[in-house]
């Protein structure tokens, strides 16, 4: 039992470092793809990092998000993005030039960013439970939602009817 | 070695830092959308890892918060790209520099 335990451990770790790989190249590919400037292959990848990522919430024993981001982002934020791509027909965009001036700006605020995260992280005491036992099932993620947070839960709705409202209004031909 | 609480953060600074440098970088306003989905990710990703190795459930109820304002904040960010262009036949930022329509 100890050594199926041991084996599983190792499992989860090697997919671990899988699926990090993949979200953090296919995250690359997002931004900057060597071989198209094209948006839907940028969407593409999008998917595969989510996917990917979907995996991770698998790790962290998020079941019911890992399952959440893969309908809604994989299934309705991405097939928005492909529609409105082909809606605006930006073959035109294609080839303009990415100015030197802004990618090195980019890289510069970029990596003074992620040294001060990354320092951080190595100088804060993150006391982490050695072993995590919770378990982001349904059932219980479903209880804290309609005890603690019922309140938020509702003003997400009213977001939801204030943002599709929005999307009728913006859409229509004539704005006046 | 055992993956624990720093692996998952780095994972997500990095993937922070990825979508912060597409939406300094690129020109094209929808993949700076997709560079914002990003960042909003590495944030969800870092939320769920303090969940789990803090033993609470109400980093997850967060993320699912997050993932439904990001949905209605993508559905109006993409309505304004597309009454932008029926504007200026254009989706790129530096064609999109004076305050009038």
């Amino acid at each position: 039992m100890e050594a199926i335990n041991q084996m599983f451990g190792n499992t989860a770790d090697v997919l671990f470092y899988v699926f990090a790989a993949l979200t953090l190249l296919c995250g690359v590919l997002v931004i900057a793809n060597p071989f198209s400037r094209n948006p839907v292959t940028s969407a593409m990848f999008l998917v595969l990092t989510i996917i990917s990522m979907a995996g991770l919430f698998v790790l962290l024993h998020a079941f019911f998000l890992a399952a959440v981001q893969i309908l809604v982002y994989a299934g309705a934020v991405i097939v928005l993005f492909l529609f409105v791509i082909m809606l605006l027909d930006l073959k035109a965009e294609e080839r303009r030039k990415i100015k030197f001036f802004g990618v090195a700006a980019g890289f510069i605020s970029v990596g003074a960013i992620l040294a001060i995260f990354l320092k951080n992280l190595h100088r804060t005491p993150l006391n982490e439970s050695s072993s995590p036992t919770i378990e982001g099932n349904t059932e219980p993620l479903g209880h804290l939602l309609f005890s603690n947070y019922v309140l938020p839960f509702e003003v997400v709705s009213v977001l939801l009817l204030v943002a599709m409202i929005g999307v009728i209004l913006l859409s229509k031909k004539k704005l006046d | 070695m055992h993956v624990g609480l720093e692996h998952y953060l780095t994972v997500s600074f990095l993937l922070f830092a990825l979508g912060l440098l597409g939406v300094i970088m690129r020109r094209n306003l929808i993949v700076i959308y997709m560079s914002l989905e990003l960042m909003l990710n590495a944030a969800n990703l870092a939320l769920v890892a303090f969940s789990r190795f803090n033993n609470k459930l109400d980093g997850q109820v967060l993320v699912f918060f997050i993932i439904t304002v990001a949905a209605a904040e993508v559905s109006v960010g993409l309505a304004l790209i597309v009454a932008l262009y029926r504007r200026r036949q254009s989706a790129h930022v530096e064609d999109l520099t004076s305050m009038k329509l």
